[in-house]
């Protein structure tokens, strides 16, 4: 069956002076129905501009520079904007991280829903309020008739996600993109925002795009992984592969520098720091910091390996005739 | 022996009282009691609005607390004179959170470092450069960067200039709130590997307020679990996290993502009309004290 989303060799690049950044570099990856892909990597990984670019929502100097986004068997690079303004929310609803910057901190959270109601001509007036209603049940929000009239302010943050994650779902989208939707929260509300996240993916057979930072959240939600780094997708497979089979170099570290061994043991730190974008190490970006690296790390860049048909790293190591 | 203790610190806050609003009190800090032992690491854990952050800042009488005590080598800080205090802050320092705010954007990185020993006129212009350029070796940063502003730094590197700021005086204990959570992953098993060498190092005693429990688990000897404003539960760190006793610890622990994909997912809901706000601290076990029945 054909995937409900395919990215293909996608590239954005950001023209600052002095030279062009790339910020998503030749990216590919597929969600099928029904899935939840995470998206992992570090602040400037590239892992939210890949989203943006998803939905062509990457704002100036940034610019889709190459690549395909097959969505529902469309490729959206080509759309109209009024035609791409329809995928926005009817086909690819969002969540971001930061709900209260989201939402118009004037507008009732009702008004919020049945906005985004009316201008995909779902319904509107009463029974738009209604629908309003009846979503914020679905997210499962206490007393929801009340709750329609309120202002942002007037909920806890992870009241806010909630919201958020009603209007995402008003149009019924396939798609949703969640990025890192519960970094600004507790713990506790972080677990509850999650759950609901698998709840609505059953009930309203969504299919998910999770960007987030946290391994853990990743574990705990993901069927398949896609860890970024500097702007490439380094390794790529199930939820499984990347935990218990990692093969990329930056995985395992990532992996390796979460605290959890002996209590008061050394942290498996990786060393150095997140290369700049605009002055990228020529070859592998993660060699200068890959204690594994050899002579072809730092002359070129490594093409993705397929250790079978799910699982893949971008890593000379794995290459046959290479050795550390 | 006991370095730093609190014994019922309280902080009110009040809300309101404006033209249109009656005036209403938050109890941010509520009769709160610890100690830290010398050379210990003693966590403080919490979600935002539980009263570690305000806890830390009223120790050091960043924020003058309602009323309590906090005795530091047996004498009570709250007590001092403002110049007291100050002599006193030499000895007690704090590492914040946010290694973007936390530095002054027109200062060089040395003159950041450099600025404890010229407000307590220690040593001469050279014997302070000397210490600064020591001091940037010991927490892993280059001399040769000394003049740079810190914006030229990364995240970690900012945040090792805070710990060089706070060390620059020779403290033996430092509070730690939250200094590594705005860092990304793989720079914060660095600093917090740096944090664990300077104690060891330095015999530097810990206050560490954090909401990473992951993290609490690998570095503190002993944790305090706070629930709006007051401590719920508290003792050593295996013993708490292998046996929790109060329902808002259960709760917390069991909401910590699990970074094993086979990991079974046991969620404990706190159903907070159980918690009762006034049960006091009862011991468990030997250092273990929890406020249930």
């Amino acid at each position: 069956m054909e995937p409900l989303l395919k990215v293909e060799n996608l590239r954005t690049v950001f023209d600052v002076k002095p030279a062009p950044v790339v910020a998503v570099n030749d990216v590919s990856f597929e969600i099928r129905q029904g899935e939840t892909l995470g998206l992992v990597g570090e602040s400037g990984s590239g892992k939210s501009v890949t989203a943006f670019s998803i939905i062509r929502l990457v704002q100036e100097p940034g610019r889709i520079a190459g690549g395909t986004v097959i969505f529902q068997g469309r490729d959206l690079m080509s759309l109209r904007e009024d035609e791409m303004r329809e995928v926005r929310g009817a086909g690819i609803g969002f969540v971001f991280q930061e709900p209260m910057a989201a939402l118009n901190p004037v507008m009732r959270i009702g008004a919020h829903i049945a906005e985004a109601l009316k201008v995909h001509g779902v319904s509107s007036g009463k029974a738009a309020r209604d629908k309003a209603i009846e979503l914020l049940r679905a997210v499962r929000i206490t007393d929801p008739e009340r709750r329609v009239d309120d202002y942002p302010h007037q909920l806890s943050g992870g009241m806010r996600q909630r919201v958020m994650m009603a209007i995402a779902l008003a149009c019924r989208p396939p798609l949703v993109i969640a990025d890192e939707p519960t970094t600004a929260l507790d713990v506790t509300v972080q677990a509850q925002i999650l759950e609901l996240l698998r709840d609505m993916k059953r009930e309203f057979d969504l299919s998910l795009l999770l960007i987030t930072h946290d391994l853990g959240v990743i574990a705990e939600t993901a069927d398949r992984v896609a860890v970024m780094y500097a702007g490439r997708i380094v390794e790529q497979g199930t939820v499984r592969e990347i935990f218990h089979n990692p093969k990329h170099p930056y995985t395992r570290g990532l992996l390796a520098s979460i605290p959890g061994g002996g209590a008061g043991s050394r942290l498996q730190a990786i060393e150095g720091t997140v290369p700049n974008l605009a002055s990228l190490p020529r070859g592998c970006a993660f060699s200068p910091r890959c204690s594994d690296r050899i002579d072809i790390c730092s002359e070129a860049v490594p093409a993705e390996f397929m250790l079978d048909a799910s699982h893949g790293a971008r890593c000379h190591l794995l290459t046959p005739g290479s050795k550390a | 022996m006991a370095l730093v203790e609190v014994r019922n610190l309280v902080k009110h806050f009040t809300r309101g009282g404006g033209l249109f609003s009656a005036k209403s009190v938050v109890r941010a800090v509520d009769q709160v009691s610890f100690s830290v032992d010398e050379g210990e690491t003693f966590a403080l854990v919490g979600e935002s609005g539980s009263g570690k952050s305000t806890t830390g800042r009223c120790m050091l009488r960043l924020v003058e607390p309602t009323s309590g005590e906090v005795l530091f080598r047996g004498e009570n800080v709250l007590g001092f004179s403002s110049a007291r205090m100050r002599a006193a802050r030499r000895d007690m320092q704090m590492v914040f959170q946010d290694p973007y705010s936390s530095l002054n954007p027109r200062m060089r990185a040395g003159t950041i470092v450099e600025e404890p020993l010229i407000i307590h006129a220690i040593g001469t212009r050279t014997e302070r450069k000397d210490r600064v350029a020591d001091l940037f070796r010991l927490v892993g940063l280059d001399p040769a960067h000394l003049d740079r502003y810190p914006h030229e730094f990364s995240g970690g590197q900012r945040q090792r200039i805070g710990l060089a700021r706070a060390l620059a005086l020779n403290p033996s204990f430092i509070i730690a709130d939250e200094p590594v959570s705005a860092l990304d992953v793989s720079i914060q098993a660095q600093v917090i590997n740096l944090l664990m060498d300077l104690q060891q190092q330095l015999g530097l005693t810990y206050l560490f307020i954090a909401h990473d429990l992951r993290l609490v688990r690998h570095i503190a000897d002993r944790v305090a679990v706070m629930y709006l404003g007051k401590i719920v539960e508290m003792g050593p760190t295996a013993e708490l996290f292998g046996n929790p006793q109060h329902a808002y610890t259960r709760a917390l622990l069991s909401a910590v993502p699990a970074t094993d994909p086979d990991a079974p997912r046991a969620r404990i809901e706190l159903d907070a009309t159980l918690v009762d706000r006034e049960a006091p601290l009862r011991q468990i076990s030997d250092g273990h004290f929890a406020a249930v029945q």
